[in-house]
Order: structure tokens, then C-alpha cells, then sequence
């Protein structure tokens, strides 16, 4: 079975965000990025299926802080093939992503899955993979948490999930498009050693592909820091001064 | 006249709590835009899902195939046509599992805008502004489409759910579908959650670990407190994925919604699909080593420290009291 991942890099929310003096868009200056993570789930229940039934898995990014990085990760994991699309993708919409990855798709060989993350912290125009869905003419199923090829791959059956722990199965004639909310086991940890070894040895492919040039659908009036409700009263202090604070208003609740 | 359509959500047949969010939120619209509200539901005898529907001023049925409602190709199917004919001005659907693609597809396939995670629309000269929140609650974006009819993704848990409730019966338009193809996606079967652990909506005292609790281990602290205080440990999504605590815990979007009198979040950023789960909660107080962390808008008390400390201290000084 031949797996395509595609990895978004994303924003960490752990750092500070700032937005841009233009007020409209992120401030990328200092920017720390990452794979999305419901796309690392993505390239781990690739790397299962490849282990458990054979075939290649091939990584594709777009250029980016960080995209050498995710690439050399994946293939330290076990990926064949990392491939990262040069060029300035730094606020490119949703839309435009999926049609520059559409693109990569149909200059590669043909897959019989592609994967990527259900959703991502920075999808405003939406999700990439119905959209990719759509640019190759492929069916399309989000929020996946089992794949099970059936069939010599010409069928899967897929889990979805849905509120409350109720799943549901579906079937899906290959190939697709799958939007991968968990993988069947949590995303492996790869030594930094290994990743370094992978820089070494392995490779990444440059694929140039020219963006298509479209109008926005949506325009953005301002982006802005939520304004905080202030609702949270801070407790401050030693662990110990801090939990005889919180031990106090649980009594005032009654809950002590 | 083209007015405001919310995409009515059921599942195994009931109307799901974000239909009368966004039938409240479509109701502002309509009223300030003047124009109709109405609802739309895709189902196979759909009939009974109409009766709560009254806050609409008109309900569009559509018959389909069972099960077709849940694949988002198949529901293009049928929408696409439609939106095409009668031009509404807005398409509201939920940022939901249930909804997760559709609204995308349809934008993709009929290149109309779509604006995703919306916790509110307004109007402002004439157009609706969506103000949406990104990169897990950090940012937010005010944001109008380019184009009609604009489709948005409506969070959860936000919309207040009052003016989208009413026992009026409204009128029922019913629209026979489409020829459908064959949907490529098929339905299968649902699978049931796994009986036999506790049941963590029921519970008073709830201690919820996320990613700040590190390590597997550490799950412990925190099923120690829950245990002087008489509940239970429940969790955010990447503790459930790593493995740490089964699926019958996860509070959120893909768990369950839980409404305790005390929800200790530990290490928990509180990013949207948790915080709709939780913050219902009648007593929040939350640990996490980010000050900016989302978590602290909905804490009532909160705590910028690394919740594998405080966990402990806090077990030890509940003991003492209890002494």
C-alpha cells in the first residue's frame, strides 16, 4: 500500500502569538512553528499500515522554518520519501494550500491513501483534507482513528469518531483522502541521534510546483488577542502556600 | 428572499444541543438583516427532528438515504443543488464531528467562502463579521466573506442555545432530494463506547490532566487527589491519545460534556474542544505553567505553576484538613 502524508507546520501555541502590525495577520518574526498534530497522528498511522501491510510511505511539506526538520523526522521514523515544495507559504490560506498540495500529488506517483491531520489549529477557511479531496476527485472522510485496508486495497474500513467515545465505521473505496483525527498508537519517539543520522544519509526531494494565483474567499478585518475576561483570580505563591489557597475556597464551596 | 439557513445537526436521531446554538445565533442575524431563518435538515424521515425546530421561521426537510447525513459528499449532494437554486445569504453548520469537512467541501466544490471556527456573527453595515477563534484560542480574527452564500463553521458550547429553543410548530417545507448518486463513503455500523468504567459526567469533583502532566506516571498524582476529594480523574485529548486514560475520560469535543461543582484542570491549556466540554463546570481552577494559556478565561481561580508540583501539595494539605 503507497501512503502519501502531507504535514502542515503550524504555529506552537506554547509560545507567545503576536499579531502583526497590519493588524490583520500573525506576526511570523518570531514565530516558532511545528507539524500540526493531528498530522503527526497522520504520518503514524501511515508508518503502522506500512509496517503491517507492506508498501511505501512518502512525506510531503511545504518550505518553511522547520520543514527540513519534519521532513528528516518522518524519515527517521520510517518514512521512504520526504519531498518539501519550495517557495513563500507563510500565510497562505487553507485553500491555497490544498490546491499547492493537489498539485505535489499529481506530479507524484499515484497513492493508494493520503493522509493528513482531521483539522488544524490555523484551518479559518477550513479543513485541508476535503479540499485536497475535491482538487484530486477523491472520496473524503475526516476525524479517523482506524484504517483497515480490505480487499488487495481497493476498499478500507475506516473509524470515525463522534461525541461521547461513539465511533462509527465506514467503508471507502482507495484511493482517498483521509483526515486523521488519532493514529492507533500515539506518534513514536525518535532519538534526536537518528533524526541526525537521517540528515546524514536521507534526503529531501525539492519539488518545484508554481502557485495558482486565486482571489481570497474571506476577507480578514482584524486579528486580534482575545480580549481576557479576566475571570481567573490568580493564586500565587510556594506549592504549599498555593495548595492551603485553594484548600480554603474549596471550603468556602463546601466542597471540603 | 434569500435568508440565514442553519443545517440542523442530529445524530442516531436526535437534534444535537449545537442546532438551537446556531437557531440562536441565525436568529439575531435574520432579525437585524430582516430577513428569513431558516432550518434545514437532511434525513431519512426527518420528520420527528422538526418538532423543536420553532425558532425557525421555516423548516426545509429533505429526505435522503439513513445514514447519508453523516458523509460529507453526501450532504454536498444534496446542499450543493440547493444552495445553488434559492441563494441563501448565510449557511450556518457546526465546527462539530458531526459536521467536520462539510463545510470545506462544499466551499471547495462550489467556491463559496467559508469562515471556520465562529463563536459569533454579527452584522455591521449590512454584512455579517465573524470573529473566529485560531491557533487554539491565542488569536482571534474578525472576518466577512467575499461572496453569498457564505458558509460558517459555528463552535460548539459558545452561542448562547435559548433563542434557538421553541415549542412552536414551524411550517414544514419538504423538498424531495436531488437524483443522488451513489455516495463513494458508506455507512457501516456505530460502535458502542466501552462499558465498565466509571461515569465521569455523574461525577461532583472532577481532577483533569493534559499535556502539562508530562509523564504517565504522574497520572497518579492526580487519581491521588481525586481520591481525598471524593471524584474522579478525567482528561484533555493527548493524555487519552498517548494512552495514559481510556476514551470513557476524555472531557470535550470527542468526550463528553461534564457540568461538576469542582473541575481542577492541571496542566490543561484549554484549548476550544476541551473548554466546550468543561466550562459548564460550577468551580474551575486551573494549573498550567503558561500564563497566556486559553484555560485561564474560563478559571475561576487560577494557578501559573507546574501542576506536577502543586498536585501533591495540594493532596497533602486536603489530608491535613480532613485531619
Amino acid at each position: 500500500m503507497d501512503i502519501l502524508v502531507l504535514l502542515k507546520l503550524v504555529p506552537d501555541v506554547v509560545e507567545e502569538l503576536e499579531v502583526a502590525p497590519d493588524g490583520k495577520s500573525l506576526d511570523t518574526q518570531w514565530l516558532r512553528l511545528r507539524v500540526n498534530e493531528t498530522d503527526e497522528h497522520a504520518l503514524e498511522e501511515a508508518l503502522l499500515l506500512k509496517e503491517n501491510h507492506g508498501g511505501t510511505v512518502t512525506v510531503v511539506a511545504l518550505e518553511g522554518p522547520e520543514a527540513d526538520d519534519a521532513l528528516y523526522t518522518a524519515l527517521a521514523k520510517g518514512a521512504d520519501r520526504a519531498v518539501k515544495i519550495p517557495g513563500e507559504w507563510a500565510s497562505s490560506s487553507s485553500s491555497a494550500i490544498a490546491r499547492i498540495l493537489a498539485d505535489a500529488a499529481r506530479s507524484l506517483p499515484g497513492a493508494d491513501l493520503y493522509l493528513t491531520g482531521a483539522q488544524a489549529i490555523d484551518d479559518l477557511d477550513g479543513e485541508i483534507a476535503p479540499r485536497l479531496a475535491h482538487s484530486l476527485g477523491l472520496p473524503y472522510l475526516g476525524g479517523i482513528t482506524g484504517i483497515v485496508p480490505k480487499d488487495d486495497a481497493k476498499t478500507a474500513l475506516v473509524t470515525k469518531e463522534y461525541a461521547g467515545g461513539v465511533r462509527a465505521q465506514f467503508e471507502i473505496p482507495l484511493p482517498a483522502v483521509l483526515g486523521i483525527q488519532a493514529a492507533e498508537r500515539p506518534p513514536r519517539y525518535v532519538p534526536v541521534a537518528r533524526i541526525r543520522q537521517a540528515m546524514k544519509t536521507g534526503k529531501v526531494e525539492m519539488l518545484p510546483l508554481a502557485p495558482s494565483e486565486t482571489a481570497s474567499l474571506l476577507e480578514i478585518h482584524r486579528m486580534f488577542k482575545p480580549e481576557v475576561a479576566g475571570r481567573a483570580e490568580f493564586l500565587e505563591g510556594s506549592p504549599e502556600e498555593v495548595a492551603r489557597k485553594i484548600c480554603d475556597i474549596l471550603a468556602q464551596h463546601g466542597l471540603l | 428572499m434569500a435568508g440565514i439557513w442553519v443545517l440542523v445537526e442530529h445524530f442516531r436521531g436526535e437534534v444535537q444541543e449545537i442546532t438551537y446554538e446556531m437557531l440562536g445565533a441565525g436568529r439575531e442575524l435574520a432579525d437585524q438583516l430582516r430577513i428569513p431563518l431558516q432550518a434545514v435538515v437532511l434525513g431519512h424521515n426527518g420528520e420527528g427532528l422538526c418538532q423543536s425546530l420553532g425558532a425557525a421561521d421555516s423548516v426545509l426537510a429533505v429526505e435522503v438515504p439513513s445514514g447519508r447525513e453523516l458523509i460529507p459528499e453526501g450532504c454536498v449532494q444534496v446542499l450543493g443543488p440547493l444552495l445553488q437554486e434559492r441563494t441563501p445569504k448565510a449557511l450556518l453548520i457546526g465546527n462539530t464531528n458531526v459536521g467536520l469537512g462539510l463545510g470545506s467541501l462544499l466551499s471547495a466544490t462550489l467556491s463559496l467562502p467559508f469562515v471556520n471556527f465562529c463563536r459569533a456573527l454579527s452584522v455591521r453595515d449590512g454584512r455579517i463579521v465573524a470573529t473566529s477563534v485560531l491557533y487554539g484560542g491565542k488569536i482571534e480574527a474578525e472576518v466577512s466573506p467575499a461572496g453569498e452564500p457564505a458558509i460558517y463553521g459555528i463552535s460548539p458550547g459558545i452561542c448562547p442555545a435559548e433563542r434557538g429553543r421553541s415549542d412552536r410548530s414551524p411550517p414544514i417545507e419538504r423538498i424531495p432530494a436531488p437524483p443522488l448518486g451513489e455516495s463513494r463513503v458508506e455507512f457501516k455500523a456505530y460502535m458502542e463506547p466501552e462499558p465498565g468504567d466509571i461515569d465521569i459526567t455523574k461525577m461532583n469533583v472532577l481532577v483533569a490532566v493534559g499535556r502539562g502532566i508530562q509523564r504517565q506516571e504522574n497520572v497518579a498524582l492526580a487519581e491521588e487527589l481525586a481520591q481525598v476529594l471524593g471524584g474522579a480523574v478525567c482528561a484533555s485529548r493527548p493524555v487519552v491519545d498517548q494512552g495514559w486514560l481510556p476514551l470513557s475520560r476524555q472531557v470535550g469535543r470527542s468526550g463528553v460534556r461534564v457540568k461538576p461543582k469542582l473541575y481542577l484542570a492541571a496542566g490543561i491549556s484549554g484549548a476550544p474542544e476541551h473548554v466546550e466540554g468543561m466550562k459548564q463546570a460550577a468551580l474551575i481552577i486551573a494549573i498550567n505553567t503558561d500564563p497566556g494559556a486559553p484555560i485561564f478565561h474560563v478559571a475561576h481561580y487560577g494557578i501559573v505553576g507546574d501542576a506536577v508540583e502543586i498536585l501533591p501539595a495540594l493532596t497533602a494539605a486536603v489530608r491535613e484538613r480532613r485531619r
